[in-house]
């Protein structure tokens, strides 16, 4: 009988993790996903590559990220140990460049001189457009247009870097049509154009490939945890939109079977309202985007409208890898809503003087609940994914505060 | 024999290449899609193809994706198709292939999908994201019970991907003859004689040109050099821009039999 694969050496060779992932796309793109492959497999052997990339992850991005302890909101809550992960220090403000960067360099070796992204937050098409200016490659950014209203600093930001914004106008006119509109030109231009997807989702080899730029979160937070605590940590929580922060995060500690795993989801205006964006809480396996994933979608198949306060977590699907973890049982996915994520947001604001991206803040919110629960002596690290100014605004209006 | 086979054995004899006619189904409404069947049919359509409308086609340009809003705005559902088949079905032998992303097939069920849309007299699928690497257990069902499944390749095709989809593929192979999604485009790619010629090396099956043919001119030269055309978008568009029933009928007539006629010249 066939050995089940153990889960840290998915996907199998065709991008499947269990039933999920795979490359569920137009014909016109296969040969690219196969170029992608062998490319992205021949960098990852390749020293002069990583050499590379780890000189820019180190000198540019700002990497190594803090593993900071939150004395404070551990004080507060009065229960488990709270470390951070800095990824909101990193360059640009979130953990989006470490796949960018890597995804870059990927595009010059191919000789591809455009790249193009989908961007909900703003924080991946920042990343991207940051990415595109420091080697020198045009950049095209496909964001909703309900995004570009919500999230108008990083429309300025990516434009100030050079790249185009190009909005989207059809479906929700958010992360999902958005998504779908880069897919499309990518149809169009895939000859001379790499398209750098901004989580762990898309047809193989995207899940992996930026599960493997993403991983660095974990691998340092592995050796820094042991600095500190001398041992694993108990918990760890990442916010999951498409999941890519919550899987560089996990990925190293898979196989520590010690170390509970939870990624939170957008509960939006609570799962009972249906507005959501808690595609593994409520969610079925369906396909979207080029991959097989947990989904929001009605009984003939159309897929739902999914709804957050954060737009980069407002997203009917997930990241393939997340699906077969969750149906393993190797990670748990809780929801958290607006309302509990706003508290969250003010939470490490107060307590610790870190105002946290409203992606993240669902992690604060949901530790919020857990940490009391835990004993003194045990450990909880959260992925900080980013940083908040991006939503000041936004949290001001909902507050009903004038700026 | 299929529906699908007969009709290219009919066309070979007459010496004639295949017009296929896409219209997605639902747009503006089912009724108007069984009408307009039957006026393509009488203006000498070879096989319609039935779009089913999806919130996310991904491999559709603006004037498709449109018609798809719409018919999602009129109610229509895969189930409805399927129905809407079995009544055409009633006064039509054409033969009838189905469009449609994976994800409604998927959450209809894939082989209740399979054995409905064959009891209402569907020929023929064409899933454009599910290419033969994923397709693994619907083909299989599929080809048990006797349903097509029509496979795409591509300007950027290789080699062996033309053998994978010339081994996979059931009915016709769909040439999309564009690097780029559904839509009316001004121009026949240039090396669209070349490519069709590297597919009919290895595939025995009939080889038909879609995806950006805009009226009869760029029918017939992609006819020339292929065994039919498949023309969606420009229909599509007739269907948006007419609303009154009457000119939607006239114009679509028109249009349908203008590029039959177009191809019929092309030997």
């Amino acid at each position: 009988m066939k050995q089940p694969m153990k889960q840290m050496q998915l996907p199998d060779e065709r991008g499947h993790f269990g039933v999920f992932g795979g490359k569920y796309v137009i014909e016109t793109l296969m040969p690219a996903l196969k170029e992608l492959e062998q490319v992205f497999a021949s960098a990852q052997n390749d020293p002069s590559f990583q050499k590379d990339l780890k000189y820019y992850l180190r000198q540019y991005v700002g990497r190594p990220t803090p593993l900071y302890f939150a004395g404070n909101l551990t004080r507060q809550l009065g229960g488990a140990k709270i470390y951070l992960k800095r990824e909101d220090l990193n360059h640009t403000g979130a953990h989006k460049i470490n796949n960018t960067i890597g995804s870059a360099l990927l595009a010059l070796r191919m000789n591809k001189k455009r790249v193009i992204a989908e961007t909900g937050a703003g924080q991946h098409g920042v990343a991207t457009a940051t990415a595109a200016a420091l080697f020198g490659l045009e950049c095209d950014v496909f964001m909703g247009e309900k995004d570009i209203q919500r999230q108008a600093l990083n429309v300025f930001r990516m434009k100030l870097l050079g790249a185009n914004v190009i909005p989207v106008s059809s479906g929700t006119r958010t992360l999902k049509d958005a998504t779908s509109e880069a897919i499309r030109n990518w149809i169009t231009t895939v000859e001379t154009t790499h398209y750098i997807i901004g989580s762990v989702v898309g047809p193989h080899p995207y899940p992996m490939m930026v599960r493997e730029f993403q991983k660095i979160i974990g691998e340092e937070v592995t050796g820094q945890i042991m600095d500190i605590e001398k041992r694993m940590p108990d918990v760890c929580v990442a916010c999951v939109g498409g999941g890519s922060n919550a899987m560089g995060l996990f990925y190293p500690f898979i196989e520590h079977e010690e170390t509970r795993l939870i990624g939170v989801e957008a509960a939006g205006l609570g799962i009972e309202t249906g507005k959501h964006g808690a595609s593994l809480s409520e969610g079925k396996a369906g396909v979207l985007h080029g991959m097989m994933s947990n989904l929001l979608y009605d009984e003939d198949g159309q897929i739902k409208e999914a709804h957050s306060v954060s737009a980069g977590l407002d997203y009917p699907g997930v990241g393939a890898e997340h699906s077969h973890l969750n149906e393993t049982g190797r990670a748990q996915y809780v929801p958290v809503t607006d309302e509990e994520a706003l508290e969250g947001f003010k939470l490490l604001s107060r307590a610790e003087g870190i105002i946290p991206a409203l992606e993240s803040a669902h992690a604060i919110a949901y530790v919020s609940k857990l940490a009391p629960e835990m004993k003194k002596d045990e450990i909880i690290v959260i992925c900080l994914s980013g940083r908040g100014d991006k939503d000041v605004n936004q949290v001001a209006e909902i507050m009903g505060v004038p700026l | 024999m299929s529906r699908i086979e007969n009709c290219f054995q009919k066309l070979r004899k007459k010496n004639q290449k295949a017009l296929v006619a896409f219209i997605t189904a639902g747009d503006p409404d089912l009724s108007a899609t069984q009408k307009i069947f039957s006026v393509i049919e009488k203006n000498g359509a070879d096989i319609i193809e039935l779009g089913v409308p999806f919130s996310d086609p991904l491999a559709d340009g603006p004037v498709i994706q449109a018609a798809s809003q719409r018919a999602l705005e009129s109610g229509t559902t895969l189930k409805k198709i399927i129905r809407l088949v079995g009544e055409i079905r009633k006064t039509s032998e054409l033969p009838i292939v189905l469009m449609t992303s994976y994800n409604p097939v998927f959450a209809y069920g894939q082989k209740l999908f399979v054995d409905d849309a064959l009891k209402a007299g569907v020929d023929g699928v064409i899933i454009p994201d599910l290419p033969p690497e994923e397709a693994g257990e619907f083909d299989a069902h599929a080809k048990k019970q006797g349903l097509d499944m029509i496979h795409l390749l591509a300007p950027t095709s290789t080699e062996d991907r033309i053998r994978l989809i010339a081994n996979a593929s059931r009915g016709f192979i769909y040439y999309v003859s564009l690097t780029g999604t559904t839509g009316v485009k001004s121009e026949v790619s240039g090396n669209l004689e070349a490519k069709v010629q590297s597919i009919k090396r290895v595939a025995k099956l009939p080889v038909l040109v879609g995806f950006g043919i805009s009226g009869p001119d760029q029918a017939k030269k992609a006819a020339v050099v292929s065994d039919g055309v498949i023309v969606g978008s420009a229909i599509v568009r007739l269907i948006e821009q007419n609303g009154n029933p009457a000119d939607l009928e006239a114009k679509v007539g028109d249009f349908v039999a203008s590029v039959k006629q177009a191809i019929s010249s092309s030997g």
